[in-house]
């Protein structure tokens, strides 16, 4: 199946209107040597009741297990509407929306968009979406360094508890444009940042300090301390949140005496699926003074020529297709799908069901840590609250009880051993409020009688 | 088209909701560990709205927009083909949408499998060695091609090639990528045929030179015939050669940039294996490299251990560039370009780049007697050509951008204007392989009546759209006052 409608009539007929005889013909500027031998490697087509089983038989592989990891992608209940009016073919085969007049759709979500994330982050603008949490994190620290003029080091302070894979991909990102990325510490009893460790930097020039809230171990940071910090030292903020504790924790808008400089997280948990890791989207949000020096598409509302109000792309001499070696970033995508799906849940959830959704979330996570701390040998590893997921201690290596979990069909969270030596046998586990008492009591009574077998052996 | 739909904040009561999607309220208890001092005082201003209203809402901005589902969209060097039905239904298979990223490898052989013979269906394809499917779009798959070329560069202890040789008729992703690598860039001129200035090129690369960027064919909508020669002096003088995937699909099957002499490459999975765009994001910028960068290809990878697959990771992939994204990229983009790839098959692929081709030259040809100008009479269109309307801008005062106006009232999305900047007020045209000869003839039909108005009548041409939810935007307007976010109009 190759979806050409064509008729042999067709064809002879279009050939005939060019001027050649052949198809191959209209190769003939293509040096013959380079053309292709063979594509032996490829399979036979398949058609679409074959790829339809073979999908399913490779879905059923995967399986459906009970699925207790967090760490930065979160399985929440989406709205039936939020996918059935998503994968409309008017919003899933659109452009970029280049041609405001046919594109007022998708122009007129993302200004909706941009409104909600700038409400949820306490923040005056937010664009119209990056790829995902991680990168939108590296484009964040590049655009600190644009936006902090009084910083020339371009050194960004980064604390551990940052999500690991968020560090990697921001000096993937940055590195070769200078940018140098220094690990903040964080106290192995609390799980958080202690703002007096902040003191050795007193003096330098640093750009901006990254702030996760909650952290990579689901510890709330006192972020209003380290806001003030930096501040008063000139350093710009980098907020990284997840959109859904934003219900019930204080907006970066609202940290510390002036609030986060910029803004930045996954967008995941708003109505998009796990799906193995994409596609998502990361928003970013941040101050009207430093509009200019955002990456990314951004959609304004302005007016036609009989005075009546559209939406229209904006601020696009920032960009690569007009400024090209000079535009903030390369970026020309915005996760489009993804913002329409957010902003279908974030109309459905609204500030009432948003809340609902982050506090059974939080119930059902701290019913998870108390009935898993209840085994021997398991203990909650930091003393700081946390949101929606906590680090647990175990006595032993983590490794093997994750796999004998999983042949159960319980995944039970992030084996820490390989990202955080240091906290011995730890496990990140997090519930949210697709979870019942039963699926907790389920995987409490599994981890019990494994933990119990491997003491006896 | 609908009219205008107003704002979803517009709707909103204060108590009004889709309470039958909220979970139970566990009670101010279950909140008792959360310090006050952290907590939210306000809630955020999200709209309350019920869910039929919220659902006609969204389903009215639908419909306020063109699509490939409803309009022929012509857009060049985007490559807007049908995307079909099937590659999204069996992407969203329940138990691909539950899979957590960083679920085993036990609960995920068989998005594994697919995700490793989409590697290697796409080395086949496209003659290359290894391939790495987690950049996020093209532009991410830009930066993982060239800051393979650096970190290739930098491992030999050729510490200097910093310059990234671009034509003048590039994307602006190309030069926009080669500074967030830390490269300079040197345009360089294209001939009076389209192809790469040779003499231009050969006083640019030296002692410096890190690589060359490349679109083959180029945006001017032909092929580059002496892309064996610029190989061949750009690897003498040490640089890499790099393929920028965003017209693949013109060679679909024909030729493979791996026989042309590249050294990495770019595949957007968006165009090429027909992934939605939706509106905007997300595509799939897998990246392909011969073998002296396959060392440097950004993690996470698909390997195979006998029967089994699983991730290959930094310590697989040590001189690795690192990661991308925070996870696998854009998984289930890559699970529709794997359905898409696999319904195809040899044959299906082979017939890609000749339909194209066809629809194209014939476009073309027809475009041509109905008394259009081809920016590049003398070549063969590749799956794009570029019409220039200077004629009509001096003549007429009618221009590129009104007939791409007054197109959308025809009600044919219009073709890519003002891109390439080189050829003066061009239209970029791109039907792909999936669209009739019927559609192509309606829109010659469109294209010669507007072109008759343009004579006649021409203010009907330079008012255009007429029948569209909003008519000519005030751009200036836009960016001078600005209105990013709504505001409630205070009570006065």
């Amino acid at each position: 199946m190759a979806f050409i409608p064509h008729t042999e009539a067709d064809v002879a007929a279009m050939l005939a209107t060019i001027g050649v005889a052949r198809i191959e013909n209209l190769f003939d500027e293509i040096p013959p040597d380079l053309r292709v031998k063979s594509l032996a490697g490829l399979p036979q087509e398949l058609n679409e009741m074959e790829i339809g089983r073979l999908m399913t038989e490779r879905a059923r592989a995967d399986g459906a297990p009970l699925t207790f990891i967090g760490a930065g992608a979160y399985e929440h209940h989406i709205p039936a509407a939020v996918w059935a009016i998503t994968t409309r073919g008017e919003f899933y085969s659109a452009y970029t929306p280049y041609q405001a007049e046919a594109s007022q759709g998708t122009l007129q979500l993302i200004y909706e968009f941009q409104t909600m994330i700038a409400r949820l982050t306490g923040m005056e603008v937010a664009n119209a979406s990056m790829y995902d949490g991680a990168s939108a994190t590296a484009e964040a620290a590049l655009m600190a360094v644009r936006a902090n003029r009084k910083s020339k080091s371009a050194r960004i302070l980064v604390p551990t508890t940052l999500h690991p894979h968020y560090r990697k991909v921001a000096v993937t990102t940055a590195a070769n444009q200078g940018l140098k990325f220094e690990e903040l510490p964080y106290c192995t009893a609390e799980g958080v940042t202690p703002v007096a460790s902040l003191a050795r930097y007193d003096g330098q020039d640093i750009t901006a300090l990254v702030i996760q809230q909650p952290n990579f171990f689901g510890c709330l940071e006192d972020v209003d301390a380290l806001t003030d910090w930096a501040h008063a030292h000139a350093i710009l903020v980098i907020a990284v949140v997840n959109p859904t504790s934003l219900a019930l924790l204080k907006p970066p808008g609202e940290w510390g005496a002036r609030g986060a400089d910029i803004t930045v997280g996954e967008g995941q948990p708003l109505g998009v699926p796990l799906s193995s890791g994409g596609p998502y989207f990361g928003f970013m949000a941040t101050r009207m003074d430093y509009v200019r020096q955002m990456p990314g598409r951004i959609v304004g509302r302005t007016l036609d020529v009989a005075g009546h109000a559209g939406f229209t792309l904006t601020l696009q001499a920032r960009e690569q297709h007009i400024r090209r070696a000079r535009a903030t970033s390369n970026i020309c995508t915005n996760q489009g799908l993804l913002v329409t799906a957010a902003t279908i849940y974030m109309s459905l959830m609204g500030p009432q069901g948003l809340a609902r959704t982050a506090a059974a979330a939080h119930a059902r996570a701290r019913e998870l840590v108390a009935g898993l701390t209840r085994v021997p040998g398991v203990h909650l590893a930091f003393s700081s609250p946390y949101f929606h997921e906590a680090v647990l201690q175990l006595d032993r290596p983590v490794a093997p009880l994750l796999r004998s979990l999983a042949s159960r069909g319980i995944l039970g969270g992030l084996d820490l051993s390989g990202y955080f030596p240091e906290l011995g046998h730890a496990l990140l586990v997090c519930a949210t409020e697709t979870k019942t008492s039963a699926d907790i009591d389920r995987y409490r009574a599994q981890l019990s009688e494994l933990m119990q077998a491997a003491r006896a052996a | 088209m609908p009219a205008p739909e107003q704002l979803i904040f517009e709707y909103s009561h204060a108590g009004r909701g889709a309470h039958d999607q909220w979970p139970h309220d566990p009670g101010a208890a279950a909140l008792a560990d959360l310090p006050a001092k952290l907590r939210r005082v306000r809630p955020p201003e999200l709209p309350q709205v019920g869910e039929l209203e919220t659902v006609r809402h969204f389903t009215r901005l639908s419909q306020l927009n063109f699509s490939i589902d409803t309009h022929f969209y012509p857009l060049g060097s985007c490559t807007m083909k049908y995307n079909p039905k099937a590659c999204n239904q069996y992407a969203m298979l329940p138990e691909f949408l539950a899979r957590h990223p960083l679920g085993p490898e036990s609960h995920g052989q068989g998005l594994l499998a697919c995700l490793y013979e989409l590697q290697e269906m796409l080395k086949e394809v496209t003659g290359m060695q290894g391939v790495a499917l987690s950049p996020m779009a093209g532009a991410h798959g830009e930066f993982a091609g060239v800051a393979m070329i650096r970190a290739y560069h930098r491992a030999r202890g050729d510490l200097k090639r910093n310059e990234i040789i671009v034509p003048e008729a590039a994307h602006g992703t190309n030069p926009a990528t080669a500074t967030m690598c830390g490269c300079v860039v040197r345009e360089i001129p294209v001939d009076a045929h389209g192809d790469v200035d040779l003499a231009a090129l050969a006083a640019a690369l030296g002692p410096n030179t890190a690589g060359i960027m490349l679109t083959n064919p180029s945006t001017l909508g032909v092929f580059e015939r002496h892309i064996g020669e610029v190989a061949r002096i750009v690897h003498e003088a040490g640089g890499l050669l790099y393929y920028d995937g965003a017209n693949l699909n013109a060679i679909l099957g024909k030729v493979r940039p791996g026989d042309m002499g590249f050294d990495v490459i770019h595949m957007n999975l968006h165009k090429t294996f027909s992934t939605p765009h939706g509106g905007g994001g997300p595509g799939a910028g897998a990246v392909g490299v011969g073998a002296r960068l396959a060392p440097f290809l950004p993690i996470p990878l698909v390997g195979k251990d006998g029967e089994r697959y699983r991730w290959l990771t930094e310590a697989d992939v040590p001189q690795s560039i690192g990661r991308l994204s925070a996870f696998m990229g854009n998984a289930g983009v890559l699970l529709r370009a794997y359905i898409y790839m696999r319904l195809l098959g040899r044959e299906g692929m082979q017939r890609v780049g000749e339909y194209a081709t066809l629809n194209a030259n014939y476009l073309l040809a027809r475009l041509k007697s109905a008394g259009f100008d081809a920016a590049y009479p003398q070549r063969r269109a590749s799956h794009e050509f570029i019409v220039t309307l200077k004629r009509q801008a001096r003549e007429l005062n009618v221009t590129a951008m009104d007939f791409a106006k007054r197109l959308l009232d025809y009600g044919f999305h219009a073709p890519t204007t003002y891109f390439p900047l080189l050829v003066p007020e061009c239209l970029l045209i791109e039907p792909t392989e999936t669209e009739s000869k019927d559609v192509l003839d309606a829109f010659v039909s469109a294209m010669s009546q507007i072109q008759k108005e343009a004579e006649q009548e021409p203010g009907r041409v330079t008012s255009a759209p007429h029948t569209m939810p909003v008519r000519r935007l005030d751009d200036v307007r836009a960016a001078r006052q600005l209105d990013l976010t709504w505001k409630p109009t205070a009570p006065s």
